[in-house]
């Protein structure tokens, strides 16, 4: 018959080509073999995600390529006053740390769910939303430093109004985010202390929220690298 | 480690709810799901065909209606604009068709996630509501084109730029959590969630079509998501994104510095693949309806799925033709054209798709094909027309006449429109299991076919000579002859004809629903899998006790040999009845 399609289960040749790339994600049941639905569907869902970020960014690097104003300079605004030394980015530096330490403990949590050690995982979920808590902690100190120097969504004391206007939007969805994630792992960790998932045989949960936490300092990156950095 | 099975082979029983709340208001069965979606889409468009109405009234009778004032015009034309794009189409398409198509027609018992899919229909509920209630918020809904360009989206003088804007901004952001949390649904399902033997290239092009549109509504709506957040701080709270320094009524505004084309950018790269997200669904259904009614495979299923691929990637690389006048840098119009030339490819090997599955082939001129067809013809139509849009330089002097309003009618408003009606011709019998009367159905086809032609085609010619867009009324203005208040009277009676003509599609359904006669379960012998449930309408799990298996493609009509002129999917190859055929 010339009219049905053909089916790919009687490959004998090693895939290498395109077409058995094509042929291989057409097959049965599920495009992602043995990939949970949950786990799927969060990679879709930060993908989406990511073009949000993506657009806020854009946008950002447009209204400050765009503005006539000077922009206010990075290391001068963010630094802090340590010691008698004033220090550039050193918060940043040390929130990022933070940061990324927490996707370290993460993965040690998703190791120790794979092999179902229920009290390392529900602990370490538990020390990732601590640090987790920690940064967006720190968030709200240095916006309230930003905010005591007279920063403002609408304008700044050194140059472009758009510096606060993108700093607040862009780091406080980025907080919002955090935020976010602490409450979503303390709820995954707690139940994983209780047991739930050892009953309901659904371990990939953990997997699925370290996902998230992962994609959610990844995002931090970029944010650091264009709106400190530059 | 635990066993893996794969959600198709899950035999655990479904949980069933008991109470009536349960099963139809607070109900995770993605059909339930979809009739409260489709309900609801429906509802709030009436609104916009309403408006529609007085709209046309305004214009073949200036001033004959003492409250539709300027102002209210303006208002009019944007909740308009914005209730049918996005309120209407999207959610019908998606979240209607989507939700009860997509299970039946790839073999699960429900969405993989229902409980998230429950919530995005009550999210979408709450963005109508927040969207209706700007019609009753001090200064009215706002007026700023359903572009919703700033800065005279926000600045005063704009009908509506209080209240409204921010309404309307608000639903907006509602609507697209909404539909992300469904759209996550429906993607995820069609990876994950087919029955055994259901490849992706075995899925009907139905599946396809709302599958990738689904995709670029993820992709698509964030930048809608981001431009109205931003859009929404400039006007609360005083930032400068989109608002350049500029003078408001006599008075300088604090804003400087933003840039309003950056918010054109951000509308339009959602823009431009919306335009997809209704017509792919559009075109997957069309080719479902016109192989079903015609008795013969779709014509090069393979190139119409990689059509529909295609098509959707190449959606993103657009947007900026809705921009050659905007003050863009002019070299990105080279680009922009060129794209948007190329898309005309695979578009139109779809279109000769559709013929050639109709060539020759054993036509069923039942009322779903009428509406298919009338699709074909509409569409070719305002796919020509956006042939000319798409050069900068017969845009530049089109852009932003009638000729625009009757090129994005024809193309995205009414050929989406006739093929939900085909469809829910087609598949009214399996929803209800009551077949509707054929007659009112004919009478409906064919006051709404030559009606929207009526409407639509003065419209360019309008266009040509130069007659704006968003106008309240002509006036006194040179280039414009009188004959053109003529042909708005014309296409006002057409307008108001057809939109009372819809008073038969919905008598129609309502007493078919309860008189019709009972539909055969398979009325058209359509292949596919929503066709073969063991019940009509499919009960709650859709396949009771075991899941279908699929054996073929979803277009084997007309097989030579066969015992029927169909196969369904789940037949088996070999069967005695079947083809014989030794894949
Ligand atoms: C009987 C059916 C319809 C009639 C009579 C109608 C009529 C109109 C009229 C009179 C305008 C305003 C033109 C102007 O003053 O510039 C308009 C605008 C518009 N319509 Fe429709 N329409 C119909 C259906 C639809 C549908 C199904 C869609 C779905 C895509 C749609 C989408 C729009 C859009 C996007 C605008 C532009 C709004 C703006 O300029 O901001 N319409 N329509
Ligand atoms: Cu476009």
């Amino acid at each position: 018959m010339s009219n049905s399609p053909v089916t790919h289960t009687d490959h004998t040749a090693a895939p290498h080509s395109l077409e058995s790339l094509v042929s291989d994600w057409s097959t049965d049941q599920e495009v992602f073999k043995k990939v949970q639905w949950g786990k799927a569907m969060m990679w879709i869902f930060l993908l989406s995600d990511t073009f949000i970020f993506s657009c806020f960014l854009t946008a950002y690097m447009t209204v400050r390529a765009s503005t006539v104003v000077a922009w206010p300079n990075p290391s001068e605004v963010f630094a802090l006053t340590l010691f008698g030394e004033s220090i550039p980015l050193i918060l940043i530096a040390i929130m990022t740390f933070v940061l990324i330490s927490s996707s370290g403990t993460m993965a040690m949590a998703v190791n120790f769910a794979y092999r179902r050690n229920r009290k390392a995982t529900g602990l370490l979920m538990l020390a990732t939303a601590a640090l987790g808590a920690m940064f967006v902690g720190m968030q709200a100190f240095e916006w309230t430093k930003l905010i005591q120097e007279g920063v403002r969504p609408w304008g700044n004391p050194w140059g472009a109004p758009q510096f606060g206007a993108s700093f607040f939007m862009i780091t406080g969805f980025h907080g919002f985010h955090v935020t976010c994630g602490v409450i979503y792992l303390t709820t995954i960790a707690i139940r994983v202390l209780n047991g739930v998932y050892e009953r309901n045989g659904k371990y990939e949960v953990v997997e699925i929220a370290g996902l998230y936490w992962h994609f959610v300092d990844l995002v931090w990156v970029f944010i650091f690298a264009f709106f400190y950095l530059w | 480690m635990t066993t893996y099975t794969t959600i198709a082979e899950d035999t655990r029983p479904l949980h069933h709810p008991k109470t009536w709340v349960g099963k139809y208001v607070w109900s995770q069965d993605h059909k339930v799901i979809a009739i409260q979606y489709s309900l609801t889409a429906v509802g709030v468009g009436l609104v916009a065909l309403v408006l529609s109405g007085l709209m046309r009234l305004q214009l073949a009778f200036p001033g004959a209606i003492p409250f539709i004032t300027p102002e209210a015009y303006y208002q009019f034309v944007t909740m308009h604009g914005m209730i049918m794009v996005i309120y209407l189409l999207t959610a019908l398409l998606l979240g209607g068709f989507g939700n009860y198509m997509i299970p039946l027609m790839i073999g699960a018992r429900d969405m993989v996630f229902p409980f998230v899919n429950m919530l995005s229909y009550w999210v979408y509920l709450l963005s109508v509501i927040v969207l209706l209630a700007s019609f009753f918020v001090p200064g009215g809904p706002t007026g700023a084109g359903w572009t919703l360009y700033p800065p005279q989206a926000i600045t005063d003088g704009t009908p509506g730029a209080g209240w409204g804007i921010i309404t309307m901004l608000a639903s907006l952001a509602i609507f697209i959590v909404a539909f992300t949390m469904g759209g996550l649904n429906y993607a995820t399902t069609v990876l994950q969630a087919r029955t055994k033997g259901m490849t992706l290239m075995r899925m009907p092009c139905t599946v396809w079509g709302i599958f990738v549109a689904t995709i670029l509504g993820l992709l698509a709506f964030p930048a809608l998501f981001v431009a109205a957040i931003m859009m929404m701080l400039d006007n609360t709270i005083g930032t400068s994104f989109f608002m350049p320094s500029i003078i408001s009524m006599g008075e300088p505004l604090s804003h400087s510095g933003g840039s309003p084309i950056l918010f054109q950018h951000l509308f339009w790269f959602f823009g431009h693949p919306e335009v997809y997200i209704v017509a792919l669904p559009a075109f997957g259904i069309v080719s479902d309806i016109i192989s079903t009614h015609s008795r013969k495979n779709i014509f090069g299923y393979r190139m119409m799925v990689w059509a529909i691929i295609i098509i959707g990637v190449l959606s993103f690389i657009v947007w900026a033709h809705h921009m050659y006048v905007s003050g863009m840098n002019p070299y990105f119009g080279y680009f922009f054209a060129t794209s948007t030339l190329i898309i005309a490819v695979p578009t139109a090997i779809k279109v000769y798709n559709w013929v050639l599955t109709l060539w020759q082939g054993d036509i069923h001129l039942r009322v779903p094909l009428l509406f298919a067809i009338g699709f074909i013809f509409t569409f070719i139509h305002g796919g020509l027309t956006g042939l000319f849009l798409g050069n900068v330089s017969v845009d530049v002097p089109l852009s932003d006449t009638y000729f625009v309003v009757g090129h994005f009618h024809m193309v995205m408003g009414v050929s989406p429109i006739l093929v939900i009606f085909g469809a829910i011709y087609h598949w009214y019998p399996k929803i209800t299991g009551r077949m509707w009367n054929n007659v009112l159905g004919q009478l409906h086809f064919w006051i709404t076919f030559i009606g929207v032609y009526i409407i639509y085609l003065p419209m360019h010619y309008l266009g040509l000579l130069g007659v704006p867009r968003r106008y309240y009324e002509m006036g006194e203005t040179d280039f414009v002859p009188a004959s053109v208040q003529w042909a708005n009277e014309i296409i006002t009676i057409a307008a108001l004809t057809v939109g009372a003509a819809q008073i038969i599609f919905f008598y129609n359904l309502i007493s078919s629903y309860f008189r019709g006669e009972k539909a055969d379960p398979n009325p058209w012998g359509a292949t596919s899998l929503e066709w073969q449930t063991p019940d009509t309408p499919p009960t709650h799990g859709n396949w009771g006790p075991t899941l279908p298996t699929v054996h073929r493609w979803a277009y084997d009509y007309s097989v030579p040999g066969a015992a029927q002129d169909f196969i369904p999917q789940n037949v088996p190859q070999g069967e005695p009845g079947a083809d014989g055929d030794k894949m």
